[in-house]
């Protein structure tokens, strides 16, 4: 019987065939956790009693989501990870040194990779054909020590992807859709996999996107195939050794399908406090905006300043409507800026934030006021996200979300482009 | 056999909602942390729960980040339990790995306020108050391996590695 992309991993790196349903006992290649998840779980290392790690190469610590720090606590917290780091090796990304998700995918995953982070976003990496999900601190401890976790092989749900974005939609446009239609919860415990015709020439930070928002349909990884287009990001990050090939068995068993015709989207928006509560852009037309982010773990590549700065080229922000930019790394950041989009952006009234997760925690960099009105291009909405349960935050395509800083309203792009 | 108060909640009760990100500077001060947990779903809620006390919620609790605080919180507010229709899958692991049972079964039988009896090993509910029984869909033994050693630090602690 054929395999699915999560049994084929499994399989591969828990030394027997297994099958959904089954529980399999993993090697992990990358573990890693951030500055708000790492505190606890360096306590939770240190209460079972472990000293070293199971591979300090393949195990990092980021600090990127209060960065830099607001206040002395998670100061303190920065430097507790700190010294974690020099007492056992393993690798630090600071202060300034990116996003999580964003760093891994430029560095560190590789396809066929089984990934842990003690971040929900890890599934990031899918878009690389990595198996990598977020767990909590307890679980990626014992990976650190042991460099092995335990997983239930996922069931799949197969999604077909046909055809090509129409102009002014997007990947997010996709995933935000997808979203709206299985439920908040309609892959818990399951896999998205991603194949068709539409998948074989989306770029790697398409899918990227993509499989970053796999956790907000519940589910446990969101799977790409390795391919060309694999090859051709990690070739253009002098990454071409870490390419292998990786595609499910024709005659895979899965658990669901559905196909969606990507020339049939248009652009979409979650609506607070849920994401699966989507509209369509121009059908909240007209609803004031406080604040546009665009950045994060989903929408803060390169890309996403390219297509900002296209839109905002000669226009201005609208006066009543902040503009927030966070590049997802300093990579992201340098390469903007030699291209002209960050000064393009600058000329536009926006702000830019040192690399890293910004406001979309609500840590610090752009909490919102009571009742204030913020279109994100981050993964989640919920009440309270973004430093204030009294806040409304809307999400959406960094097209959309620059559009909308231009007009100080949601607005459909295709509007403006 | 664990026994209290139900504290009902809704659908898709999130992290943010229990611990919200705003408050991550005390997320190396849990006593301080425990004092808001549920903050952005009731801010009442710390105040009145006691030890042994259940928190019900509706279908995917538990939903977004993988901050094993939220869990954790709930557990040291005194909860003996978290009663849902479904369960978000981190969530769900974290709470095991901190011991914290969470049983799936029809929580709209549940009223806030009901008085509850749990028998872990039976698998049932008593709902006093109504005088109704509620089944609830039993651990995965994995997990219920985890549990049963108060969670995954004491569990390691002991096995050394994964019980295959
Ligand atoms: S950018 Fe937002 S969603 Fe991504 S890792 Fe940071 S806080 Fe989490």
């Amino acid at each position: 019987m054929g395999k699915t992309l999560a049994e084929k991993i499994l399989s591969d790196k828990s030394g027997g065939s297994r099958k959904a349903g089954d529980i399999a006992i993993s090697s992990v290649d990358l573990a890693f956790v951030q500055d708000t998840t790492g505190p606890l779980t360096i306590r939770a290392f240190k209460e079972a009693g472990f000293c070293e790690l199971a591979n300090h190469e393949k195990t990092v610590l980021f600090l990127d989501h209060a960065a830099p720090s607001p206040n002395w606590q998670l100061s303190n917290d920065h430097m507790f990870m700190r010294s974690f780091a020099r007492e056992t090796g393993c690798i630090l990304s600071d202060v300034g040194e990116g996003v999580c998700h964003q760093v891994v995918a430029e560095k560190l995953a590789r396809p066929g990779d089984v990934i842990v982070g003690a971040d929900s976003h890890t599934v990031t990496a899918g878009g690389l054909g990595a198996f990598a999900t977020g767990m909590g601190s307890s679980d990626v401890a014992v990976a650190f020590a042991l460099g092995k976790t335990w997983f239930r092989v996922p069931e799949t749900i197969f999604i077909e992807l046909a055809g090509k974005f129409s102009k002014g939609v997007y990947a997010k446009d996709l995933i935000l859709h997808l979203i709206g239609k299985i439920g908040a919860d309609g892959a818990t415990y399951k896999a998205l996999e991603f194949g068709g015709s539409g998948v074989t020439k989306m770029a790697v930070t398409d899918r990227l996107t993509i499989a970053n928002m796999a956790v907000e349909a519940g589910a446990k990884v969101g799977l790409f195939p390795s391919d060309e287009m694999t090859y051709e990001y990690l070739r253009s990050l002098g990454r071409e050794k870490d390419y292998k090939p990786l595609s499910p068995d024709k005659d895979a068993v899965y658990g669901e399908r559905l196909s969606i015709d990507l020339a049939s989207l248009e652009p979409t928006v979650s609506q607070p406090h849920t994401v699966d509560n989507t509209a369509l852009a121009r059908e909240l037309k007209g609803i004031n905006v406080d604040q546009v982010v665009i950045g994060t773990c989903t929408n803060g590549r390169l890309e996403d300043l390219e297509l900002a700065a296209s839109i905002l080229k000669g226009r201005r922000r609208h006066s009543r409507t902040r503009l927030i930019i966070g590049p997802a790394s300093p990579k992201v950041l340098r390469e903007g800026v030699k291209k002209g989009y960050i000064d393009t952006l600058l000329a536009a009234g926006a702000i830019i934030l040192p690399p890293g997760c910004g406001p979309c925690l609500g840590l610090h960099q752009g909490a919102l006021g009571d009742d204030e009105v913020c279109l994100s291009t981050a993964n989640r909405n919920f009440k309270g996200r973004m430093g204030n349960p009294k806040g409304n935050i809307y999400l959406a395509s960094t097209a959309t979300a620059a559009a909308s800083a231009i007009t100080g309203k949601i607005t459909d792009p295709r509007e403006v482009l | 056999m664990l026994k209290g108060k139900a504290f009902k909640f809704g659908d898709n009760i999130s992290t943010d909602h229990i611990v919200p990100g705003r408050l991550a500077h005390l997320r190396s001060n849990l006593p301080e942390l425990a004092k808001h947990v549920l903050e952005d779903a009731d801010p009442d809620f710390a105040g009145k729960v006691k030890p042994g006390d259940f928190v019900v919620g509706g279908s995917n609790f538990g939903l977004g980040s993988s901050r094993e605080h939220a869990p954790l919180v709930i557990k040291m507010a005194g909860v003996s339990a978290v009663l849902a229709k479904s369960v978000a899958r981190i969530f769900f692991r974290n709470a095991i790995n901190r011991g914290l049972p969470v049983l799936i079964c029809d929580t709209d039988k549940i009223k806030d306020g009901d008085e509850l009896e749990v028998d872990m090993a039976g698998g049932k509910i008593k709902n006093l108050t109504r005088g109704k029984e509620i089944t609830f869909k039993p651990i995965p033994e994995f997990m219920l391996n985890i549990l049963n050693e108060g969670g995954l630090v004491p569990y390691i602690t002991k096995y050394g590695d994964f019980k295959a």
